[in-house]
C-alpha cells in the first residue's frame, strides 16, 4: 500500500501535493489575478482624478454658477451649462417614457404565454439586433429616414396647436423630437431585457395562483405580475435612463446643437455629451477646463443614476432569491 | 349543472357565479384590448429595426455590391467633390483599433474576473471592483475619450492607439462581467474534485474553470468587441480620422463609424452613399461578432 | 486541458498580430498631419491628394475639423501643421515656442445659401442680414426682406438660421464683416470664431461648412453661411446676393470675389517676437464697386523649427499649392491668389527649417 502511494508520487500520477514550482506559479498567478482586479478600481479612480484635475482650475473659476448658467462663450469666458442639463435630462426622460413603455410591453410580450417559444425567440433576435446597430447608424438612419417623416407630422402639430408648449416651435431639421426618438429605440432593448429578466425571476406558482383564481390573461398581468416584478421593471428604467443620459453621438448629430432652454419637441437643443462631441476637439486652454468641468457633471448625473438602478436591480434579485 | 343536485337549494340565495369564458364580459374585452395593443407594441417596435435594414440594404448595398466592390472596400475616401472611392482605410482602422483594445481588454478582463468569481469572491477588493466594474458598463461612451485625450492624446497625439486604449476601456467591465458570471456558473463540485487531487488553485483555474467557462467568456468577449467596433464618440478625439491605409499605430487613424459621422453631415450624394455602404459593413462586421457570441456561447453538449 | 491551451493561443494570437502590425511601418516615408479650416477643405483635400500621388514617399493627411481645431492641434503639438480662416491671435503665435510661420494659400467668398422653393434670386440688403443672424428678423415675410425683394414670393415661415457648432474661421470672417458694417451686430453677436449666436429656437447649428450646407439644402426655409466652393460644388443655386459698400448687390463668383480681395493691403514688418513676414491682411468691407463684401484669404500654419525631411516636404507641398494649386481654384470655387501675394508666400515659406 505505502509503496503504491509513493510510486504514485513520484511517477506524476493524477494525484498528489503541489511541488514548490507548482507553488510559486499558484502564488504568482494569483497576485496577477489581484492585480488586475486592482486595476478595475485604479482605472475607475485615474478616470475621476484626472477628469477632476483637469476641471479644477474651472470649479475654481465658476463654482456652481456653471451649472446654472446659460452661456457658453469662449471668447467671453462665460460658461453655463444649464441648457445642455436640461437638455440631457429632458431628451433622455421623453426617451424613457417612450422607450420604457414599448419596453416593459415588449417584456410583457415575450414573457407572458402571448406568443409561443419559437415566435418568441424571433421577437427576442429583433430585439438584441436593435441593440446591436451602432449609434452613427442610428444618427444616419435619424437624419435621413426620420427626420423628413416627422417633418408633416411636426408642422401640422405646430400649426393646429402652437399655443401648446410642447409644440410651441416647428421642426426644422434636427431638434428634441427627433433625437429622443432614437434615443427611445437605443434605450429599447435595455428596458425590455431587464424587464424580460424581472418577469422570469416571478415562481410560476404566482401565475398560476392568479389564474386559478379566475382573473384574465390582462389582470393577471397588471394586478399581479407587474407588481411583483415592479422593482425589476423600475430597475430596467432607471438602467436605460441611465444609458439614455449618456448616448452621444446619434444625439449629436439628431438634436441640432442649440444652446437654449424650450419645453417645445421641435426646437433644436443641446446634451452634455453632443456639448463635449462638438466642442471637445477645437477647445482652448480655459474652454478644455470648462468641458472638463461639464464631463465631470455628466459623470456626476449617470453615476448617481447607475447606481440607483444597481440599487434596485440588487434589492430585486434579492428579494426573490432570499425568499426561495 | 343538474337541476336535481341536492345543494342547489342552499346554493339559490346567492346568485351563482357564471364561470365559463365569455368573450364579451367587459373585462373579457379589456384585456383582449389589451393584448392587441401589446402584439401592436411589439410590431412597432420591430418597425426601426427593420427601416434601418431597409435603407442598409438599399442605399449601401447597390454600391457595395455593385460593380465597384473592390474599389468601395480598398479604395481612399474621396475628398470633398470626388466621385468614386471608398472606405478601405476605415475597415482597417476599426479592425485595427479593435485588435488593440482587445489585446488589452480581454487579458486583463479575464484575470480580473478570475480574481472576482473564483479566488477571492467576498474580498473588499473583489466587492468593489464588481461594483465599479457595474458602474462602468453604464459610463458614457464619451467619457472614455474625454479620458484618454487628457492621459495620452495631449502628450503623444492622435494615435490609433489612442483609440483603441478608449475602446479598452469601455470593453472591460464588460469582460469582466461576462467572464465572472461564466466562471461562476462552474459547479462547485468539479472545483472539489480537482483541488481533492492537489491541485492549486491556478491548477484549478487553468484546468477547470476555464476550460468549463470557456463558451460563456468567449460570448462576453465577443459581446464586448461587437460593441466596441460600432462605438464612435471615444475615437472622435483619440484616434481622429485619416484618408490613407495606417501605416504605423502612433498615427491618426480611420474608422468606419467617424468617416460615417464625417460622411453624414456632408452635402454631397457621393459621400453619403459611401456613408451608408459604411454603415452597412459595419452593421456586418457588429453582427458576425454578435453570430461568434451566440454561436461560442452554445453548451457542447 | 484541451480548451484552456486554445484560450492560451488565441490571446497570444491576439498579442503577435497587434505587435507585427507596428513593426510593418514604412520608416522613410514622410508623414505629414495637419488639420483645421473647412473652408479650404474642398480644395486642399484634391492638393493633399494630388501632391502625394506625384510625391513618392511623401503622404499628406488632412482632417477639416474648424479652424479652432487647428489652432489648438498646432498649439498642442498634434499636427504637422494647421489650417486656419481666421490666421491666429498674437496670443495663440505665443503659444507656440518654436514660432509661427503663416501662409496665405488660397482665397474664398463666404456667401449665404437658402433653402425657398421657388425663390431663385434673393437679394440681401446690408440692413438685413445681419439683422437675421442676429435674430430680430424671424420671417422670411419681413417687410424689409420684402422691400429688397419686388416680386418675390416670400413665404410667411420662420427663417431657420444655421451657424456652426464648431469653432469656425468661416465664422470669424463672417461676423467680422458684419460686425463691421452693424453697430448692433457687433454688440449682441460680436465677431468670433465661436461667437455668441442668440439663444432661439429659429437658430440651428451644424459642424463644418459642410454640415450647415446639408442642413440648408435639407431644410426648406433655412439660411446659413458657407465657403463658395460648397455651394458651387453642391450645384446649389439659391446663393443670395448681397449689398456692398458701394450699394451694389453683387453675386458671388471668381471676379467679384478677386475685386474684393484687390483692396487687401499686407502690412509691413513682421510677426510679433519673430522675423518672419506678417502676411495677414484682411478685408472686411471692400469698397469696390463690384467686388463681393465678404471675402478671404484662408491660411497655412507652419512651425518655425522641425526636423528637417519634415520642412523639406512642407515646403515642397506649399510650392505645389501655390504654383500648381492654384490652377484649380477657380473650378473649385475658389479665388487664385495674385501674383505678387504667391511670390510672398513662396519666398516666406523658406522661413520654414
Amino acid at each position: 500500500m505505502e509503496k503504491l502511494f509513493q510510486a504514485a508520487n513520484t511517477s506524476g500520477s493524477i494525484s498528489g501535493p503541489p511541488s514548490a514550482r507548482e507553488y510559486f506559479n499558484d502564488r504568482l498567478f494569483r497576485s496577477i489575478a489581484l492585480t488586475s482586479a486592482f486595476l478595475i478600481i485604479v482605472l475607475v479612480a485615474y478616470i475621476l482624478w484626472e477628469i477632476g484635475r483637469e476641471a479644477m482650475p474651472a470649479i475654481g473659476e465658476y463654482g456652481l454658477g456653471f451649472v446654472t448658467g446659460t452661456t457658453w462663450n469662449v471668447s467671453k469666458g462665460e460658461f453655463g451649462v444649464l441648457p445642455e442639463i436640461w437638455g440631457t435630462l429632458y431628451s433622455s426622460l421623453l426617451a424613457l417614457l417612450i422607450g420604457g413603455v414599448f419596453g416593459i410591453a415588449i417584456a410583457i410580450f415575450l414573457t407572458q404565454d402571448f406568443i409561443n417559444h419559437r415566435l418568441a425567440t424571433v421577437f427576442r433576435t429583433v430585439i438584441e439586433m436593435l441593440a446591436a446597430i451602432p449609434s452613427v447608424v442610428f444618427g444616419l438612419w435619424g437624419i435621413y429616414v426620420l427626420i423628413p417623416l416627422l417633418k408633416p407630422g411636426a408642422e401640422w402639430l405646430h400649426d393646429s396647436l402652437g399655443w401648446f408648449p410642447l409644440f410651441g416651435t416647428n421642426l426644422s431639421g434636427p431638434g428634441m423630437a427627433p433625437a429622443a426618438l432614437v434615443l427611445a429605440i437605443m434605450i429599447l432593448p435595455t428596458v425590455a431585457a431587464i424587464s424580460v429578466d424581472a418577469f422570469r425571476r416571478i415562481p410560476y406558482k404566482v401565475k398560476e395562483a392568479a389564474y386559478g383564481m379566475g382573473t384574465t390573461r390582462w389582470e393577471a398581468i397588471l394586478k399581479v405580475m407587474l407588481p411583483t416584478a415592479s422593482s425589476g421593471v423600475l430597475a430596467a428604467l432607471v438602467l436605460g435612463f441611465g444609458r439614455a443620459l449618456g448616448e452621444t453621438m446619434a444625439l449629436a448629430m439628431l438634436i441640432g446643437n442649440a444652446n437654449q432652454i424650450s419645453l417645445s419637441l421641435f426646437s433644436p437643443a443641446n446634451t452634455l455629451a453632443s456639448l463635449l462631441a462638438s466642442n471637445f476637439p477645437e477647445a482652448g486652454r480655459i474652454e478644455v477646463q470648462a468641458l472638463m468641468y461639464a464631463a465631470l457633471v455628466l459623470l456626476a448625473i449617470t453615476f448617481l443614476v447607475n447606481v440607483a438602478g444597481l440599487a434596485v436591480q440588487q434589492y430585486t434579485i434579492r428579494k426573490f432569491e432570499g425568499k426561495k | 349543472m343538474s337541476q336535481l343536485d341536492l345543494t342547489s337549494q342552499a346554493l339559490d340565495i346567492r346568485p351563482r357565479p357564471r364561470l365559463q369564458y365569455q368573450a364579451l364580459e367587459p373585462r373579457a374585452l379589456k384585456s383582449g384590448f389589451l393584448t392587441g395593443l401589446t402584439w401592436l407594441a411589439a410590431l412597432l417596435a420591430a418597425v426601426p429595426l427593420f427601416s434601418v435594414i431597409y435603407m442598409l440594404l438599399i442605399q449601401g448595398g447597390t454600391r457595395l455590391f455593385g460593380a465597384d466592390i473592390a474599389e468601395v472596400l480598398t479604395g481612399l475616401p474621396p475628398a470633398g467633390f470626388e466621385m468614386g472611392g471608398g472606405i478601405g482605410p476605415a475597415i482597417v482602422g476599426t479592425l485595427i483599433m479593435v485588435g488593440i483594445a482587445s489585446a488589452i481588454s480581454i487579458p486583463l478582463g479575464i484575470l480580473a474576473a478570475i480574481y472576482l468569481g473564483v479566488l477571492d469572491s467576498t474580498s473588499k477588493i473583489a466587492k468593489t471592483a464588481r461594483f465599479l466594474a457595474k458602474v462602468l458598463t453604464g459610463f458614457p461612451s464619451i467619457l472614455a475619450g474625454v479620458f484618454v485625450y487628457a492621459v495620452i492624446v495631449i502628450r503623444f497625439g492622435y494615435s490609433a492607439t489612442a483609440g483603441g486604449v478608449a475602446l479598452a476601456v469601455l470593453m472591460l467591465p464588460t469582460v469582466v462581467l461576462a467572464a465572472e458570471e461564466a466562471m461562476s456558473q462552474v459547479p462547485q463540485r468539479m472545483k472539489d474534485a480537482a483541488y481533492g487531487m492537489g491541485c492549486t488553485r491556478t491548477q484549478v483555474i487553468w484546468k477547470v474553470v476555464l476550460p468549463t467557462g470557456l463558451p460563456g467568456i468567449l460570448t462576453g468577449v465577443m459581446l464586448a468587441i461587437a460593441g466596441a467596433s460600432g462605438e464612435s464618440a471615444p475615437l472622435l478625439f483619440t484616434a481622429l480620422f485619416s484618408n490613407y491605409y495606417i501605416s504605423e499605430l502612433a498615427e491618426p487613424t480611420a474608422s468606419l463609424s467617424i468617416l460615417i459621422y464625417n460622411f453624414s453631415g456632408m452635402p454631397f450624394q457621393n459621400q453619403i452613399e459611401l456613408a451608408w455602404t459604411a454603415s452597412l459593413v459595419l452593421v456586418l462586421i457588429v453582427l458576425v461578432f454578435n453570430i461568434l457570441a451566440r454561436i461560442l456561447g452554445r453548451p457542447k453538449v | 486541458m484541451h480548451k484552456a491551451s486554445v484560450l492560451k493561443t488565441a490571446l497570444a494570437a491576439g498579442f503577435v498580430s497587434v505587435f507585427a502590425l507596428s513593426s510593418t511601418a514604412h520608416a522613410d516615408d514622410v508623414k505629414l498631419n495637419g488639420s483645421g479650416a473647412s473652408f479650404p477643405f474642398p480644395i486642399y483635400s484634391k492638393w493633399f491628394k494630388d501632391f502625394s500621388k506625384a510625391n513618392d514617399g511623401i503622404r499628406v493627411d488632412y482632417q477639416s475639423k474648424g479652424s479652432g481645431a487647428g489652432i489648438q492641434d498646432l498649439i498642442n503639438h498634434t499636427v504637422d501643421f494647421a489650417a486656419s480662416d481666421a490666421a491666429m491671435k498674437d496670443k495663440e503665435m505665443a503659444q507656440v515656442e518654436e514660432g509661427v510661420v503663416l501662409l496665405p494659400m488660397t482665397a474664398g467668398e463666404v456667401v449665404i445659401i437658402y433653402n425657398l422653393e421657388g425663390v431663385d434670386e434673393l437679394k440681401l440688403p446690408r440692413a438685413v442680414y445681419p439683422e437675421i443672424f442676429s435674430g430680430k428678423i424671424t420671417k422670411w415675410n419681413d417687410p424689409k426682406i420684402a422691400e429688397a425683394n419686388p416680386g418675390v414670393d416670400l413665404p410667411d415661415e420662420t427663417i431657420t438660421v444655421v451657424t456652426r457648432s464648431d469653432s469656425s474661421g468661416t465664422s470669424f470672417v463672417f461676423t467680422g464683416h458684419m460686425s463691421n458694417i452693424d453697430e448692433a451686430f457687433k454688440e449682441s453677436v460680436g465677431q468670433g470664431k465661436a461667437p455668441n449666436w442668440p439663444s432661439a429656437s429659429n437658430f440651428v447649428a451644424a459642424p463644418k461648412n459642410d454640415g450647415v450646407t446639408a442642413q440648408v439644402q435639407q431644410n426648406q426655409g433655412s439660411i446659413g453661411y458657407v465657403e463658395y466652393g460648397y455651394a458651387k460644388l453642391t450645384g446649389w443655386k439659391q446663393v443670395a446676393m448681397l449689398e456692398n459698400k458701394s450699394g451694389k448687390f453683387i453675386a458671388p463668383g471668381p471676379e467679384s470675389g478677386a475685386a474684393a480681395l484687390a483692396s487687401a493691403q499686407f502690412p509691413e514688418g513682421t510677426l510679433p517676437n519673430s522675423d518672419v513676414p506678417n502676411l495677414i491682411a484682411w478685408v472686411w468691407d471692400p469698397a469696390g464697386e463690384d467686388a463681393y463684401p465678404i471675402a478671404t484669404f484662408t491660411w497655412m500654419l507652419f512651425y518655425k523649427d522641425q526636423d528637417d525631411d519634415k520642412a523639406a516636404a512642407l515646403r515642397k507641398m506649399v510650392a505645389y499649392g501655390i504654383e500648381e494649386g492654384q490652377k484649380i481654384a477657380d473650378s473649385m470655387g475658389y479665388i487664385p491668389l495674385p501674383e505678387n501675394v504667391r511670390e510672398m508666400v513662396l519666398e516666406t515659406a523658406e522661413y520654414i527649417q
